[in-house]
């Protein structure tokens, strides 16, 4: 794109508002009833936070890298690019994600949190529990359908979120790595909203920012 | 297929409910849009076209689909012929050739296309790949859209017009970018369109590219006519001024697009939008009389002191 810096924000928007939230009542309406399936293996790795041992954690991991890997196929191969050919590329940023979770479950150096990591495991779950159950509920309370729900597990953005959750509460270093392309999209994301008006455009960076919060400590 | 589009166009206009447009409106209906011919060819283009960046952008959205056809079926009806859209605009393609295949490929059509990518190389593929998007046997204008990869696209569409596969070759920029560059092909290449952005703040054209399409025999099809919903914000919170009465502009946006089609050099503005009834008031615009240059001025002094 030739003299990028003269385009704003709204200029790279290729749809409406209205045409971005169908989307997702779209998405939904098609995958119905994998939500239950998704709130299954959440309220299963809620679990796993909060009674971690080093094999659950490796089981959670692995429960990351083949959602992102779904999420790659469903929502953006299948259901983003409709409306925006870029989501081709995002595509396979995020199967590149799910086979690093896969290969940091199966041979990273995952060890289980130390006791004294016990507020950090807590705040991890908090967060990861508010991507679960609070963020479906962002649709509805402005205004829009319920059935326009973003859903962890089925929508990126939640999916993002609830994995920078679990790696802020991951001893291994790793984590840092882990969390690059979980920010990067809620990044886009943000501007995707920010574009568009949209009222709920803080909610996604408050929640990223508070994990790397939480991430922090430990590296002291 | 003819009662069934009928039916259709029936449909359409019952279920866009009643509209207040004004009482020009009402005299809309008796008379025709004005046409203005395209420059290379004499051939008569109504000066309200239909644009579809991010408007037809619905994906494979049941609803919306139906909706944008709805829309193409009142601009057909209205007597709209030309349909802009672009590669880049994503599904706003797949979503005209489905408007049109329903409403039964109706013969005024004019197809306005753009062929947007870096590589000469592809630019055939790409252009066919949007033929048969639209489901038309060839598209009427190919332009290469904001002058990416201009020289070799140039060099494709010109053999395309030689073997009759498509029946004019254009050029496009927006918001004011390389106009110096777009000018240069205008002075140098025989191309039959520019796609530029005209409207009653955005008038920068005025100076020297208009005039050098005038000069050069160009046809000028006009892009952001509302600043994408953007000027039609920063009116509508105030009264129309009862002085443009005389070019029977009920509402904001006719104001808005009278101003920019009573420029001389302008073929054809492309206003998108989702609505049946804001179709047809964009259309009713392009029903006489037009503004005079004195109130031309008098239309953007007005607009830019708001």
């Amino acid at each position: 794109m030739s003299e990028w810096w003269t385009y704003s924000l709204s200029d790279l928007l290729l749809f409406s508002p209205r045409v971005y939230y169908r989307l997702f009542e779209l998405h939904n309406h098609e995958l119905w009833p994998a939500h239950l399936l998704s709130v299954a293996v959440g309220l299963a790795i809620l679990y796993a936070l909060l009674r971690p041992t080093i094999r659950r954690l490796r089981l959670v991991l692995a429960a990351f890298g083949v959602i992102w890997i779904w999420v790659a196929f469903a929502f953006f191969w299948q259901r983003y690019a409709t409306i925006n050919w870029a989501a081709v590329y995002v595509a396979p940023v995020f199967v590149v994600q799910g086979v690093m979770l896969l290969g940091t479950a199966a041979f990273g150096p995952v060890t289980s949190a130390a006791p004294e990591a016990k507020l950090i495991r807590f705040s991890g779950a908090a967060l990861f529990a508010l991507a679960l159950f609070a963020y479906p509920v962002i649709a509805p309370f402005m205004g829009r359908t319920s059935s326009a729900a973003e859903v962890f597990g089925i929508a990126p953005d939640p999916t993002s979120l609830a994995t920078l959750a679990v790696l802020a509460i991951s001893p291994s270093r790793l984590r840092w790595l882990l969390m690059v392309i979980p920010l990067a999209w809620i990044a886009i994301s943000t501007l995707t909203l920010l574009a568009m008006d949209a009222p709920e455009v803080w909610i996604a960076p408050v929640l990223a920012i508070t994990t790397l919060v939480v991430s922090r400590p430990r590296d002291r | 297929m003819a009662a069934t589009r009928r039916a259709f166009l029936q449909g359409t206009i019952a279920g866009a409910g009643a509209l207040v447009i004004g009482s020009a409106r009402a005299k809309s209906q008796t008379q025709s849009i004005t046409t203005r011919p395209i420059p290379s060819t004499g051939d008569q283009m109504p000066v309200v076209g239909l644009g579809t960046w991010i408007t037809f952008n619905v994906g494979n959205d049941p609803e919306l689909l139906d909706e944008c056809a709805a829309v193409m079926a009142a601009f057909f009806e209205a007597g709209g012929r030309m349909i802009d859209s672009s590669p880049m605009y994503a599904s706003s393609q797949p979503t005209v050739g489905y408007g049109l295949k329903k409403l039964g490929y109706p013969p005024q059509l004019f197809s306005a296309e753009k062929v947007w990518t870096s590589r000469g190389s592809n630019g055939s593929a790409q252009i066919e790949q949007t033929r048969a998007y639209w489901g038309v046997p060839r598209l009427d204008l190919v332009q290469v859209h904001n002058l990416l990869a201009w020289e070799e696209h140039l060099e494709t569409l010109f053999a395309m017009k030689a073997e009759g596969k498509i029946r004019y070759v254009g050029i496009t920029t927006s918001e004011g970018r390389r106009h110096r560059e777009f000018e240069r092909v205008m002075a140098t290449q025989p191309i039959d369109f520019i796609q530029v952005t005209y409207n009653v703040l955005d008038r920068e054209v005025e100076a020297r590219i208009l005039p050098l399409a005038k000069e050069r025999g160009i046809g000028v099809i006009i892009n952001r006519p509302f600043r994408q919903k953007d000027l039609i914000r920063l009116v509508e919170r105030h009264p129309l001024p009862s002085w443009v009465a005389e070019t029977r502009s009920s509402t904001w946006p006719q104001f808005l697009l009278k101003f920019i089609i009573s420029h001389p050099a302008v073929t054809c503005v492309v206003p998108a939008t989702t609505r049946v009834d804001h179709v047809r008031e964009n259309m009713a615009a392009g029903i006489g009389p037009f503004p005079d240059e004195a109130l031309r001025q008098r239309m953007s002094e007005y607009v830019r002191q708001l």
